[in-house]
């Protein structure tokens, strides 16, 4: 392969619209909020600003951020999340498993199955959702026929964690079946030859060797989860309040920026503390690819 | 290993068509925004807000061609105009966040002399506590924060007191109330015989510990969905806008509509002008064109909300104009108050004692 030093005008051309992408729409917008975390309303005239801010005045956020009232919130964010990511992959294994081993001339309509939701937009989904759980909804209208119910679905927190676990399905599915469709059949077939179990060969090969896929899949569907915000809103009951509905909610009926960005960057140094974890684990397992 | 290579070689002409495009883009922008009163209104308001045909029937009275943009709450208004006016003339914003807005240099006064048509709003609005002598809005519609229920579900309760939201397991689980800090609270806070706008920690104590307690009863807190919820069977009482109550009420006669004996929140839209508006002289003239008898007829008609402009209200049929539901009695409203801009402290406050309310 050729040195990109060699071919500078197309290393300059492919890289400057992602460059600036990044530069613009993540970075720039990142740092003015990292900066806001630590600022303050400015007070004009000894009443505090509507619209003005003292930047960089301190850690004022931070510290109001890890009150109780706001861990409470947070440490139930975190649960309601890594449920939702567990029932995940537990319904996500299977289907990319049964997408592997369909026929060859089917795993395309099955993948795009997979994404198809994605061309809908979220809020639409969501109340689609609504439509189907309500207590006159399609589910109780089925389970009526047959002399059911009919059940309280919606506004409570089964509502919020299937909301979750539907909307995100698609992000466990895409890397499990990315490492499941490499995965080296006959390994299985050495596995089984050599007198282990069905059983023992899922836990004690199929497993290992899809564990990256695993691990990409919880991360692109815990770190989405623990910000949402819509999903609790719409579907959610009077205890359904996640962190993102309380970071939603300064930036807009509170009108507290400061703290709305300070809360916002709990939950990234959070995440980045997670992954940190997760790459110390990875370094000690040596042997496996995790 | 080989590599397929694209070059990026474009020809001097082509080079030049490229930038000639993009220099003709960026410069567009700016002498479309700079035209000295070109016909053209950019409006922003709320969905379903307006008369069916009041802007095509504007646009045919003056040339003026208008666009209109949407927004979902007051919020999200604010946080856009916050960074700067994007471009619009007039804007549908509520009495608490006018003043906010006013506060924040984000509206311009009116020209009066450019309004003939203010002659025709209801002497109540003239002097506004929020606005005084209308120096920044025209009044809109007006309305209030009440209950809407399910006649058949809720048996002989006269469903005329907060109590049956805030403090009764009468309906348990069968309820909602708002999603907003300042609409649950302060009707919680008329519910003890507080003010709407009470700023004493002692009184929204007492507040935070009746909803507390309440929560376990209430189904959900719904952010503006609550006609929706009473309409599909959801719930069988919710705290809702009179408007929206009236719009489903139209659909089935089995809801109603009550405003509180405890008093409740008086609540009035306006237009203004944002700081920066484009178009100023055309949105004088938009204000004046709805202040008109007839036009604010058509807007009321639609959006069924109680119209300030007396012109209007002289035309509209006995069924608006009797429905209590839409106008309630003179000694209900003598209970009611006003949202008060109360400053950014005491946001802070209430948002907090949300925010326990909802962790709870």
């Amino acid at each position: 392969m050729d040195n990109w030093k060699d071919q500078k005008n197309v290393f300059w051309t492919l890289a400057t619209p992602g460059t600036f992408w990044l530069l613009f729409f993540f970075v720039v917008p990142l740092a003015f909020l990292f900066v806001m975390s630590f600022s303050e309303k400015a007070v004009i005239g000894g009443e505090i600003s509507i619209t003005e801010y003292d930047y960089l005045t301190g850690f004022t956020n931070y510290l109001r951020s890890v009150e109780p009232l706001y861990l409470t919130i947070m440490w139930k964010s975190i649960w309601v999340s890594a449920l939702a990511t567990v029932l995940c992959l537990v319904t996500a294994y299977p289907i990319a498993f049964g997408i592997c081993f369909a026929p060859d001339k089917w795993k395309p309509i099955l993948l795009l199955l997979v994404v198809l939701p994605f061309w809908i937009n979220l809020l639409i989904r969501t109340y689609a959702l609504i439509a189907v759980f309500r207590t006159q909804g399609y589910v109780n209208l089925a389970l009526g026929t047959v002399g059911l119910g009919p059940f309280e679905m919606l506004y409570n927190n089964f509502a919020v964690i299937f909301g979750l676990v539907y909307v995100y399905m698609p992000f466990m599915v895409l890397p499990l079946y990315a490492t499941i469709e490499r995965l080296d059949k006959s390994f299985l077939e050495a596995s089984l030859d050599l007198g282990a179990s069905q059983f023992t060969t899922f836990l004690k090969v199929t497993i290992p060797l899809t564990m990256p896929g695993i691990v990409t899949g919880i991360i692109l569907v815990f770190i989405p989860c623990l910000g949402s915000f819509l999903t609790p809103d719409l579907l959610g009951g009077a205890n359904a309040v996640m962190i993102g509905n309380v970071i939603e909610r300064q930036f807009k009926a509170a009108n507290d920026w400061p703290f709305g960005a300070a809360i916002s960057f709990m939950l990234m140094f959070a995440t980045f503390g997670a992954l940190m974890i997760r790459a110390f684990l990875a370094k000690r397992s040596a042997g496996v690819d995790v | 290993m080989s590599l397929y290579q694209p070059r990026f070689s474009p020809t001097r002409r082509s080079l030049l068509k490229g930038s000639g495009a993009m220099i003709a883009g960026v410069s567009l922008l700016p002498r479309f925004a700079l035209a000295e009163e070109e016909k053209k209104l950019n409006l922003y308001n709320y969905d379903t807000y307006i008369g069916e045909t009041t802007l095509t029937d504007f646009t045919g009275a003056t040339g003026i061609e208008t666009k209109m943009d949407l927004f979902a709450d007051m919020d999200e208004l604010f946080s856009k105009l916050k960074a700067g006016n994007p471009g619009y003339d007039a804007i549908v914003v509520s009495n608490d966040y006018l003043e906010r807005m006013v506060k924040a240099n984000m509206v311009i006064p009116l020209d009066h002399s450019k309004i003939p048509n203010m002659a025709n709003i209801d002497p109540d609005f003239v002097n506004p506590k929020f606005d005084p002598g209308r120096k920044f809005s025209l009044p809109y519609m007006w309305g209030t924060i009440g209950i809407g229920y399910r006649k058949s579900a809720v048996g002989d309760d006269p469903m005329d007191s907060w109590k049956v939201l805030f403090d009764s397991d009468k309906f348990a689980g069968k309820i909602s109330v708002l999603g907003d800090a300042q609409n649950v609270l302060g009707c919680a806070l008329k519910y003890l015989g507080f003010s709407f706008n009470s700023t004493s920690p002692e009184e929204l104590k007492k507040v935070e510990e009746l909803l507390i307690a309440q929560k376990k009863n209430i189904k959900v807190f719904a952010d503006d969905n609550g006609q929706d919820l009473l309409a599909s069977g959801e719930v069988v009482a919710c705290q809702e806008w009179n408007g929206d109550i009236a719009q489903v009420m139209l659909e089935d006669t089995d809801l109603n509509y009550n405003v509180p004996k405890e008093g409740t929140n008086i609540w009035e839209d306006t237009w203004a002008i944002p700081t920066g508006a484009p178009h100023p002289e055309n949105a004088h003239a938009f204000l004046n064109y709805i202040l008109d008898g007839e036009n604010g007829k058509k807007i009321a008609t639609t959006v069924q909300y109680a119209t300030p402009n007396a012109a209007a209200k002289k035309l509209m049929p006995p069924e608006y104009t009797g429905s209590p539901a839409i106008y309630p009695p003179k000694e209900v409203l003598a209970n009611c108050e006003a949202t008060i801009y109360l400053g950014e402290e005491v946001t802070k406050q209430r948002d907090e004692i949300w925010t326990r309310i909802q962790a709870a």
